[in-house]
C-alpha cells in the first residue's frame, strides 16, 4: 500500500485546515494553529499506540522507549528511521531527522524556515501521544536550522 | 507452435502492473491506522470549526480535491497502466487499482445502464470508518468520507475529465451500503478495437 504519499498530502491538507475555520493569521492565529496541530497529533498518537499488540510495548528501560519512537514509530509513518539520537541520560532525548519527508518537498535551507514549525507541530504531538499512551508525560518541541534537517526534542516529565 | 506475434486487443481485458506490497506486517498495519487515526482527528477539528454539516461536507471535498490533484502523479508512476478507452476502464481502474493501492479496498463497479457515463463504486469495506460506530450527534447530513469524492474528482480532472463525484449511499447513515457515484461529464472519444484482417 503506497501509504505514505497519501498520508503526506493528507497532513499537507491539515495543515491548512488549521489554519482555517475563522483562526485568523497574525501571531494569535499561529499559536491556534500550532496548537490544533499537535493536539490532533497527540490523539492520533495515542490511538496508535493504543493499537499496538502489547507485546511490542515492554519496555526495560526509558531510553528503549526512545528508540521506539526513532525507529519503529518513524519507520511506520516515515518509512525511514531517524538519523540521530542524543540524550544528556537525564530525561532529555533529541531526535534529529537530516531528511524530515514533511519538509523535504519545500526548498531547502532557510527560505522557508517561518513556515517549518506549521509542518512539525503534528508531529511533536504525535510523539507525546505515543509517549503518553505508554504512560510516559512528556513534551516534546521541534526546531528547524535548515530545512529539511530538524530536531525534535523529547523532555520526559518526572512525576 | 508459436503464439501469434500481434494478439488482437480485448476490449475488457486490461494489463494492470500492481506495486509489490510492503514488508513488515506490523508497520504496515501502523502506517493504515496512522492514516485512519489522523482523518478521523481531521473530521473531528472540522466539525469543531464548522457549524453546518453541508460546510464540513464541502470543506472535506475541497481537502480531497487537492490531495487528488496530486495523488494521480504518484498513482501513475507506480502503476503503469495503459491507457485507457472507456469510461467502463477508468472505473474499473479506479476500484481495482487506485483504492487497492491506496486504501487496501477493491469497491466494486457497478454502471448505470440507462446512462454510459454513470458508475458506481460499492464499498463493502471501508477503512476509513473503522473506528466509527455512527456520526456524532447533530451531524446527520455529514458525509464523513467526503474527502474520497474531492480525491476522485481531482485525479480525474488531472487528467482531464470532469466528473460528479458523490456519495449515494452511506452506511453510516443507516443505508445498507456505502457507495460512491461517479458521473462523467465530457464525452471521451470511445475508440473501437480494431480487427486485424
Amino acid at each position: 500500500m503506497a501509504d505514505e504519499t497519501l498520508f503526506q498530502l493528507l497532513h499537507t491538507e491539515v495543515v491548512a485546515a488549521a489554519y482555517g475555520g475563522g483562526r485568523g493569521s497574525g501571531d494569535e492565529g499561529q499559536r491556534t494553529g500550532l496548537t490544533v496541530l499537535e493536539g490532533m497529533g497527540f490523539r492520533v498518537g495515542q490511538g496508535l499506540a493504543e493499537r499496538l499488540p502489547r507485546g511490542a510495548l515492554v519496555f526495560r528501560e526509558e531510553l528503549d522507549t526512545i528508540k521506539f519512537l526513532c525507529r519503529d514509530l518513524w519507520g511506520a509513518v516515515f518509512r525511514k528511521q531517524t538519523d540521530n539520537l542524543r540524550t544528556n541520560h537525564q530525561g532529555t532525548y533529541i531526535l534529529q531527522d537530516d531528511n524530515f519527508p514533511f519538509l523535504t518537498q519545500m526548498a531547502w535551507g532557510q527560505q522557508y524556515l517561518e513556515e517549518a514549525p506549521k509542518f512539525l507541530a503534528f508531529t511533536c504531538g504525535l510523539l507525546r501521544g505515543t509517549l503518553s499512551a505508554l504512560g510516559i508525560e512528556s513534551s516534546v518541541t521541534a526546531s528547524v536550522a535548515s530545512l529539511p534537517v530538524c530536531k525534535f526534542q523529547v523532555v520526559i516529565q518526572k512525576a | 507452435m508459436s503464439r501469434p506475434g500481434n494478439r488482437r486487443p480485448e476490449c475488457h481485458k486490461i494489463d494492470w502492473h500492481l506495486p509489490a506490497i510492503s514488508s513488515s506486517a506490523s508497520a504496515h498495519s501502523m502506517n493504515r491506522d496512522l492514516f485512519v487515526l489522523t482523518y478521523g482527528a481531521l473530521v473531528a477539528q472540522l466539525c469543531k470549526d464548522y457549524e453546518k454539516d453541508e460546510d464540513v461536507n464541502n470543506y472535506l471535498d475541497k481537502m480531497g480535491y487537492g490531495i487528488g490533484i496530486r495523488l494521480v502523479e504518484d498513482f501513475l508512476a507506480r502503476s503503469c497502466v495503459k491507457k485507457c478507452h472507456s469510461y467502463s476502464e477508468i472505473a474499473d481502474l479506479i476500484a481495482q487499482v487506485a483504492f487497492k493501492m491506496y486504501l487496501g479496498i477493491t469497491p466494486s463497479v457497478t454502471r448505470n445502464e440507462s446512462s454510459r457515463n454513470e458508475f458506481s463504486l460499492i464499498l463493502d469495506k471501508n477503512p476509513l470508518v473503522e473506528f466509527v460506530e455512527e456520526l456524532p450527534a447533530g451531524r446527520s447530513s455529514l458525509c464523513y468520507c467526503n474527502l474520497l469524492c474531492g480525491v476522485i474528482r481531482g485525479a480525474l480532472e488531472m487528467i482531464h475529465l470532469t466528473a460528479d463525484v458523490t456519495f449515494l449511499q452511506d452506511r453510516l447513515k443507516g443505508d445498507k451500503v456505502t457507495e460512491i457515484g461517479i458521473t462523467f461529464l465530457k464525452k471521451l472519444e470511445e475508440k473501437k478495437c480494431r480487427r486485424k484482417k
